[in-house]
Parts: C-alpha cells; sequence; structure tokens
C-alpha cells in the first residue's frame, strides 16, 4: 500500500467515524445544525484547500462562488419555475464556467496580485446580489423553496446532516484522489516552483485553472446545499468576510492538508458558537486564539499535531 | 466645470485615505512581504482615540499626539508579540496572523470604546470654500496637505537618514542586510510603528469629513489593499498613486456611470488594470529565482 | 364571614405553597438574538441595553406569575445565518418561553421559520413590512414599518405643495427596503421620484450623488438609512448649499444624529416615535409617561442619550410580559392568543392594537413629524 493510499484510507475512515458518531453524542437539534454547517463549510474550503496548498494559489473572493450557487438555488425555482435541485446544478456549472473564463487572465497573476483579482471578482459578485433588489431580495435576503424529491419533503435537521455529511465524504474522497493523482503530484510540483514544474514538462498554466474551476465548483455546491438547508439565504454568503473567513479556515487546520481543511473549518464554525460564553469579549478571544493557533501551530493543526506526534515517536 | 471639481476633490479626499492606508501596507510588505490586514485598525484607532480623549478634556493637538502613541504602541505590540514570534511561517500564515490582530484589535476597542459613530470638530471650520463652482471643505485640504507632507516626510526619510536606508535594504534583500550588520528585527519593528502612525494621522484628518467607529477599519484595509495593489506593491510612489486613482474611480464613477455600481466599476478597472499590468501601475517585474 | 376569610386564607396559603417551589426553581427564559456587533450594531446594542436592564428591574419587582425572568442573549453580528443558528438554539438548548429580538429585517426573516416552527412567539425589533405581511401565526413586531415613514415624508411635502422627490438611500438592509417602500408608494401620493441614488454602506463622501440630484429638479431630498450615511450625507448637503428640504428616516432618531451632522443638521425634518420629544408632548398625550419614564431609566443608567431602537425593545419585553400576565400561563400557543389580544398597550413606539390579522397594531399615528431646530428636536405634529 503506497503512502498516499494509506491516508486516504485514514483521513476517510476517522471522517466516516466522527460523520457517525456526532449524531449519536449530540442528538439535539442545534447541535445537528451546527455540524451540518460545519460540514457545508469543509466543503467549500476544501476546494480552496486544493487550490492553496497544491497549487500555492490564494482567493480572497471564493465566497462569490458560493454566492453563485447559493442565489442560483434560490432563483431558479422563484424566476424560472425550475425544480430547486436542477437549480443548484445549473449553478454549479454557471461558478465552473465562470471560473473557466476568468481563470486564464486571472491565474496569470502571481501572489498577492492573484489576491486582489479575485478579491475583486467576488466583490462583484456580493454587489449584483446585493443591488439587484427585485430579481435577488437585495440584503434582506431571500426565502429557498423547501426540497421535495419524489414527493417526499425534504426536511428535518437528521436528513440534512446526513445530505450534508455525505456531500462532504465524497468532495474529500474526490480531493484526496485528485491530491494522490499525476495530476495532484504536478501541482505539488508547482507550488514549490513553478518554473521547475514547467521545466520537467507539467503544464503549468493548464493545472492551474483545473484546480481553480475545481475550486469553484466545490464553493458553488457548498453554497447550493446551504440554501437548501438553510431555506433563506442573504448577500453575506457571498461577502468579502466569508471570503476571508474560507481562507482562515485552510490556512488554521493546515494549508496543503485536506484533513486540515476539514478540522479549520469544524474550528471556525464551532468557535463562535462556543465563544458566546465570554459575551462582548467574544471576538476579541477570536481573534486572540486565531493568533496562538498560527503561532504556536505554524503549519497548521493537522500538519502541526502530525509533526508534534512523529517527533514524540522518534524521541 | 463645476461638477468636474466638485468629484475631483471628492475623489482626492477619499483617495487620501486609501493612499495613507496603502502606504502603510507598503511599508510592512517591503520589510517584511507581510499583507498586513490590521493596517484598517490604526486608522480607526487614530480617529477613536483622539474623540475619547477630547471627550475627556484634553484640547486637539494633545488628543491626536496621544492617538498616534496609542496607535504606535499597537503597531509595536503586533509586531513583538504576533509578527515575531511567528517567525519564519509562510507569508499566507503571517497575513492570517495580521487578520486575527484586527479582529482582536476591533474586539477590545468595542469594549473601551463603544458602538456608536463620532464626530471630531474640523480643524478650521465648516464653511465650504467656493473653487470654480463647486464647494470644498476645508478640511478636505487639511486631508490632501496632510498626505503630502507624510509623503514627503517618508520620502526624506529613507533617502536621508541612515535607518531609512537601513529600511530599503532590508527591502531589496534581507540576508544581505543581516550579513552588512542591519539589525532587521528592528527595522521590521520600525516598519510597523511608522505604518500605524500614517494610518493614525490619516483617522484623526479624516474623522471631521467621514465620522468614525470602532468597526471603520475593515473596509479600509479591503479599500487600500486594493489601492496598494493597484499602485503594485512594495512602492511607495504606486500606493500613494493607486490610492487617489482608487478614490478618483469611484467618485466618478458614481457621479457619472452608477452609484449603485461604483464600487463594481472601480473593482472591474483594477482588474482589467492587473490584467494588462500584471505588476500594477508602478510594480516592477520580480524575478523568479530557481 | 370569619370562616370565609379563614377558607380563602388556607386556600391562598396552599396556593402559594404549591407555587413557591415552582418560582424557586424555574424562571421564565426569554431568548433573544440581535446585531449587538457589526454594522448594526448602532441599533443592536441599545436593544441589548434596555433588555437587560428592565430584565432586572421587573425581578427585582417580583418578576411575572411570581416567577424570575431570565434573559438569553446572543450577538449575531448582523449575519442571517448566525441569526438562525441562534433561534435554533434558543430552542433546542435554551427551551426558551419567547424570543424578544432581531435587531435587522434579514436577521428576522433568517429566523422566522424556526420560530414558527416550534411555535414560539415571536416579537421582532426589525422594520421590514415583509415580518408582519403576510401574518404569521407567531411573529410580531414593534416598530414602525418602512412604508409608513415613506407615506408620513410624502404626505408632508405634499404639504408644503411639493411634488418632486430626490432619494439617496444606502445599499445596506434598512435603506434597500425604505427605498423600495417609498418607490412604491411614491404614485399613491401623488409623488415624482425624479433621481434615485445610493450609496454603499461605509462610503463617507456622497457629494458626486448628490451632485446628480441637484440636477435632477427635485425639490426635496429624501435619505433612508441609519447610522453613519445619514449625518454624511446631511452634512454633503449643507456643503453644497443645495437649499432643498431634506427629510431623514425613523433611522437616525438619536441624538447622536444630531451631534454627528452638526449645525448642518438645521431645518432636517423626519418621521419619528414620540420616544424623541416627550418633554413637548402635552400633558394630555397617553404616551408622555411611559415615554419619560423610559428615558429617565435609560440615559441614567446607561450613560449614553436614548434612542428609539432601545425603545423597540423597550415595547416588545413590555407587550410579551404583558401577554404573559393575561395568559396566565407560558404555553407558546396562549402566550400568542394574548398578544395579538393587545388592545390600548402604550409603548414608546405609539399605541398598540393588535388583531388575529395586524401583528404590529401601529397607525400612522404614531409616528410624529419633528424638526432639528437649534440642536434639538422640535414637535411639528
Amino acid at each position: 500500500m503506497s503512502p498516499g493510499t494509506r491516508t486516504k484510507i485514514a483521513v476517510l475512515g476517522v471522517l466516516l467515524l466522527v460523520l457517525l458518531l456526532v449524531p449519536i453524542l449530540l442528538p439535539s437539534a442545534f447541535h445537528l445544525r451546527v455540524a451540518a454547517l460545519v460540514w457545508i463549510n469543509a466543503t467549500a474550503a476544501l476546494g480552496l484547500a486544493l487550490l492553496m496548498g497544491q497549487a500555492g494559489q490564494v482567493s480572497l473572493g471564493h465566497a462569490g462562488f458560493m454566492g453563485i450557487g447559493a442565489y442560483a438555488t434560490a432563483l431558479g425555482p422563484k424566476h424560472l419555475g425550475l425544480d430547486p435541485l436542477a437549480s443548484m446544478a445549473l449553478g454549479t456549472l454557471a461558478a465552473g464556467l465562470l471560473a473557466l473564463l476568468v481563470g486564464r487572465p486571472i491565474l496569470r497573476l502571481k501572489g498577492h496580485y492573484l489576491a486582489v483579482a479575485t478579491l475583486g471578482l467576488g466583490i462583484l459578485v456580493h454587489l449584483v446580489i446585493v443591488s439587484e433588489v427585485p430579481i435577488t431580495g437585495g440584503p434582506d435576503g431571500i426565502q429557498v423553496p423547501r426540497l421535495e424529491f419524489l414527493g417526499w419533503r425534504l426536511v428535518g435537521p437528521e436528513l440534512w446532516y446526513g445530505i450534508t455529511g455525505t456531500v462532504l465524504l465524497l468532495a474529500a474522497w474526490l480531493a484526496l484522489n485528485l491530491e494522490d493523482s499525476a495530476t495532484g503530484r504536478a501541482l505539488r510540483a508547482l507550488h514549490d516552483s513553478e518554473i521547475a514544474a514547467s521545466v520537467v514538462g507539467v503544464d503549468v498554466a493548464r493545472h492551474k485553472l483545473v484546480v481553480f474551476v475545481i475550486a469553484a465548483v466545490y464553493a458553488a455546491i457548498a453554497g447550493g446545499l446551504f440554501a437548501l438547508f438553510n431555506r433563506f439565504v442573504t448577500p453575506d454568503v457571498a461577502g468579502f468576510l466569508r471570503s476571508i473567513e474560507l481562507v482562515t479556515m485552510v490556512v488554521i487546520g493546515g494549508m496543503g492538508s485536506i484533513a486540515g481543511a476539514i478540522v479549520g473549518a469544524a474550528l471556525l464554525t464551532v468557535l463562535p458558537q462556543a465563544l458566546t460564553l465570554f459575551h462582548e469579549y467574544e471576538h476579541a478571544v477570536l481573534g486572540f486564539l486565531i493568533i496562538l493557533f498560527m503561532v504556536f501551530l505554524r503549519q497548521g493543526i493537522v500538519p502541526g499535531l502530525a509533526g508534534l506526534l512523529a517527533r514524540r515517536r522518534l524521541a | 466645470m463645476a461638477e468636474l471639481v466638485q468629484l475631483l476633490f471628492a475623489g482626492l479626499t477619499t483617495g487620501a485615505v486609501y493612499a495613507l492606508v496603502a502606504l502603510g501596507f507598503t511599508l510592512i510588505f517591503q520589510a517584511s512581504e507581510v499583507v498586513n490586514f490590521a493596517q484598517g485598525e490604526f486608522v480607526m484607532l487614530g480617529g477613536m482615540v483622539t474623540v475619547f480623549a477630547m471627550k475627556a478634556g484634553l484640547p486637539l493637538p494633545l488628543s491626536a499626539l496621544l492617538a498616534v502613541l496609542v496607535a504606535v504602541a499597537t503597531g509595536v505590540l503586533l509586531h513583538r508579540l504576533a509578527i515575531e514570534p511567528a517567525k519564519g511561517a509562510t507569508v499566507v500564515t503571517l497575513i492570517i496572523v495580521t487578520i486575527g490582530a484586527s479582529i482582536l484589535v476591533r474586539g477590545l476597542a468595542q469594549i473601551l470604546f463603544d458602538k456608536q459613530f463620532h464626530a471630531l470638530p474640523a480643524f478650521t471650520g465648516d464653511e465650504p470654500l467656493r473653487v470654480l463652482g463647486a464647494a470644498i471643505l476645508p478640511q478636505s485640504l487639511w486631508v490632501l496637505g496632510g498626505a503630502a507632507a507624510i509623503v514627503f516626510g517618508l520620502w526624506l526619510f529613507m533617502e536621508r537618514t541612515l535607518l531609512g536606508k537601513a529600511v530599503r535594504a532590508t527591502a531589496a534583500n534581507r540576508l544581505a542586510a543581516e550579513l552588512v550588520g542591519i539589525d532587521t528585527r528592528l527595522v521590521l519593528a520600525l516598519a510597523f510603528a511608522v505604518s500605524a502612525a500614517i494610518g493614525a494621522v490619516g483617522g484623526i484628518l479624516v474623522t471631521p469629513i467621514t465620522l468614525t467607529s470602532y468597526a471603520v477599519g475593515t473596509l479600509l484595509a479591503l479599500k487600500g489593499f486594493a489601492a496598494a495593489m493597484l499602485g503594485g506593491i512594495g512602492n511607495p510612489v504606486g500606493a500613494v498613486a493607486g490610492g487617489l486613482f482608487l478614490g478618483l474611480l469611484e467618485a466618478f464613477a458614481a457621479g457619472w456611470i452608477s452609484s449603485t455600481y461604483k464600487d463594481g466599476v472601480a473593482f472591474l478597472v483594477i482588474l482589467l488594470v492587473l490584467f494588462l499590468m500584471p505588476q500594477g501601475l508602478f510594480g516592477r517585474r520580480a524575478v523568479e529565482r530557481v | 364571614m370569619i370562616r370565609r376569610r379563614l377558607l380563602q386564607g388556607v386556600a391562598t396559603a396552599g396556593l402559594l405553597l404549591a407555587a413557591q417551589p415552582l418560582a424557586a426553581a424555574e424562571p421564565i427564559k426569554i431568548g433573544s438574538f440581535l446585531s449587538v456587533t457589526g454594522p448594526a450594531s448602532f441599533l443592536g446594542d441599545p436593544e441589548k441595553r434596555t433588555l437587560e436592564l428592565y430584565v432586572g428591574k421587573i425581578n427585582a419587582a417580583g418578576g411575572v406569575l411570581g416567577r424570575k425572568l431570565e434573559l438569553v442573549v446572543y450577538d449575531d453580528g448582523g449575519d442571517a445565518n448566525n441569526a438562525r443558528t441562534f433561534a435554533t438554539r434558543l430552542v433546542e438548548s435554551d427551551k426558551v418561553v419567547a424570543v424578544v429580538g432581531g435587531t435587522t429585517t434579514a436577521t428576522t426573516m433568517a429566523a422566522i421559520p424556526v420560530l414558527e416552527d416550534a411555535q414560539v412567539p415571536f416579537i421582532s425589533l426589525a422594520g421590514g413590512i415583509e415580518i408582519v405581511e403576510p401574518v404569521k401565526p407567531f411573529t410580531f413586531k414593534t416598530p414602525h414599518t418602512d412604508r409608513m415613514a415613506c407615506e408620513k415624508i410624502f404626505e408632508d411635502v405634499k404639504k408644503r405643495g411639493l411634488s418632486k422627490v430626490g432619494l439617496i438611500s444606502s445599499t445596506a438592509g434598512f435603506g434597500a427596503s425604505m427605498r423600495n417602500q417609498c418607490l412604491k408608494v411614491a404614485p399613491e401620493r401623488g409623488i415624482q421620484i425624479v433621481a434615485d441614488e445610493r450609496y454603499a454602506p461605509g462610503d463617507t463622501d456622497t457629494t458626486p450623488q448628490l451632485n446628480k440630484i441637484k440636477g435632477s429638479g427635485a425639490q426635496a431630498i429624501v435619505n433612508a438609512d441609519f447610522g453613519q450615511g445619514p449625518a454624511i450625507v446631511t452634512r454633503n448637503v449643507k456643503q453644497l448649499g443645495l437649499d432643498l428640504p431634506l427629510y431623514q428616516s425613523h433611522g437616525v432618531a438619536s441624538k447622536s444624529f444630531i451631534d454627528l451632522a452638526g449645525p448642518a443638521a438645521e431645518g432636517v425634518r423626519l418621521p419619528a416615535a414620540a420616544m424623541l420629544v416627550p418633554d413637548q408632548l402635552p400633558d394630555s398625550d397617553p404616551q408622555k409617561k411611559v415615554v419619560l419614564d423610559y428615558k429617565t431609566t435609560y440615559e441614567s443608567t446607561q450613560n449614553q442619550p436614548v434612542s428609539t431602537f432601545g425603545g423597540h425593545a423597550y415595547d416588545g419585553l413590555m407587550l410579551l410580559v404583558q401577554a404573559i400576565e393575561r395568559a396566565g400561563s407560558t404555553d407558546g400557543v396562549k402566550i400568542r392568543d394574548a398578544l395579538q389580544a393587545t388592545k390600548g398597550f402604550v409603548g414608546t413606539g405609539g399605541v398598540v392594537n393588535m388583531s388575529p390579522t395586524d401583528h404590529m397594531g401601529l397607525d400612522l399615528s404614531a409616528f410624529r413629524m419633528l424638526e432639528i431646530r437649534g440642536g434639538t428636536w422640535k414637535l411639528l405634529y
């Protein structure tokens, strides 16, 4: 068994175990809702983790793609009479196409220039959602119809916990396979040095574009799921702060680590709920914790802890 | 004509603030390659500390001085307690540290101050000046003049003082700078201190026009970052030009195209500029060594 | 006679005995989610202070139904998604009896399905008309709607013999919603909107937009926003020397607006609740006592001027407490029935008369038209 396959089995195994254990240990609808939000955020963060960790590219506008997925799911049924699920598929397609279209010129930019270009893209999406009130409902948000499947109404936190968890499991499985594939190895090479990668015959531009599109599709799926699960979306879903939050999830969990993205998403989704304990100090404490994590586990939680464990084993 | 002048001054005043934030970004970036997303919080501190010191009875100049000192102390602490301990981490990690710091500063500000908006009195009155049919606030001239003075002072410092040369040397090549005996840690601390001071002065100058609250930093950091990138990051001239250009773009887009989509127009132009000039308006092409 | 007294005494004692352990063991839990931080903290902060202040006062006076009140407040930061999560938490984990909260229309709308499903009475503190139109069984609200603000303003514009209005609004929730309502009711009121300019939240210069309104032939300017925006617009109107009547909305109804806008605020008119002018109300006004009481209590404990936003929270809490007392129960359906039977409740926002089809219970008379003169509010009518 190759080390890649072993990691894959370990990550998916642990994820499956957690997915099964949470509803047994924390069965209330509130806990299941927070858990479902974790799975949704983790799905979006996974895509970004591929882009950032594998291709070494930062996107500060990733929530824009989430917004496209979420709003397509909300608007399709309202304006076009489409099925919500079909709308979500269309939204995902649209996000992928947009990424493909703007990907080429944007990805020519390097480092922080890429960051500001993606930031601009995210802001444009957010601005359209906020401004086109008759279509999108504007800043006050819009209701999303209930999902019906073969005459069944899909409601209840348990059901959505299951759906979002399954999607995350699939997304993680695909991401891990991608990481372990020839393309994935090429991408990792790219993270280290673009010129070196192109010298050994890797089509740098094409791979970057592929990962960018995949990341956009992951975010759009997460956005669509969020809309269906929440049955209400506001422009916040596409906002700048959401984009920053997604990046923070990936970095805190561990850049270049699929498991890290999931851990980061879980931490940043659950933490605000736990911090309500601190009342007005909750934001100060959140900021403090982010600094603390980054100073003491600078590679991120998952690689950082793995490193600590490995060192202990050696000692 | 009157409309043109009006839009011009509106854009320049807003742009001057963006320029100062972008300049702060640039200084820290030059010294460390870190994009400091807590830069907007320095502007917030400048305005808020001045407001509350004046409420406590201090005169404006003393309050302003206190505000600059508080911001500088915050900047130095940010470097000592968060950036320095994380030394050796990747640039993205350091950026997340600064995001954490901005959340922390904002979180403390909302407790230490309050959540209301505040104004400062204009330095030399509210009566608008008539220029070619347009109405210009005297405070706008303070903002523009103050920004120009800061840029000039910074240029003098960089070109004419030993410390300034040390900063430039560190920016050009950190390892080489260390080899010739420059304390790069000190240089980096200095960059944070000066950036904080610039941000705070900007905050004090604009608060009579723009008002302030504990939460104004986020948006300024975003716009300042965009301005710095538009100009070409790491280039002080580019930062100032980028800031002014962004301010003008917003004003003219609001006046001539669509006030709803003015921010969209501004970011479209930024995207366009970056597609044509991937290093920004004044950026130099970096050579990647293999 | 004596025997009857005795019997009554025994019965009362028995009731007391039965009630006592219950009161000690089980406070009545009231939940709240507010935008205490974020862009609407300007509203959420006084709301939170008011709820905490008055829950403390009610408890000091013996509580409700002989039981103490327990307040659970969460800060949603203005994010609708957080609001929904906290609403779920209030229902599932905290098991609250009712909810008074929802600072913005977006956070309110996000929470409604959760609270409706759980049949928890919910009194929202947000302005949007869609909160109570169409009526939802368990959802109520205390503030005036933005449509009422537009109607009141247009009424005043007409009174001045004017008809062409230049609209300038923020793209954030409150501004966008009020802009919509104003555009909708303008034709009904014989008003022509000749300019429709917008600015983003956090914008610090609106002279480009006002310049366009200047050239549009507008006879009056209406600004829809709260917080920093209206102060900037008011200052910019003065700066440009636009000699047109300027109307603000009930969103600026706090003294800090006058402080922020400075001398430029002179002559600005706005529809607002009686709260801002308690001293100018005639003694016969039913609201006078309530409003004065709230103002003195708030200002003496919080060290900041009173705003109508905190007043919305006061009204919400009092409506709920009275409904619980009338219902004699903490059952959701019974409280709801009592709430919608509210008649003649005098709050800071106006006199409230609810019904199963009206879950706000205010009419245009709840709005007063004020003008800023000499740095303070002047009641016009």
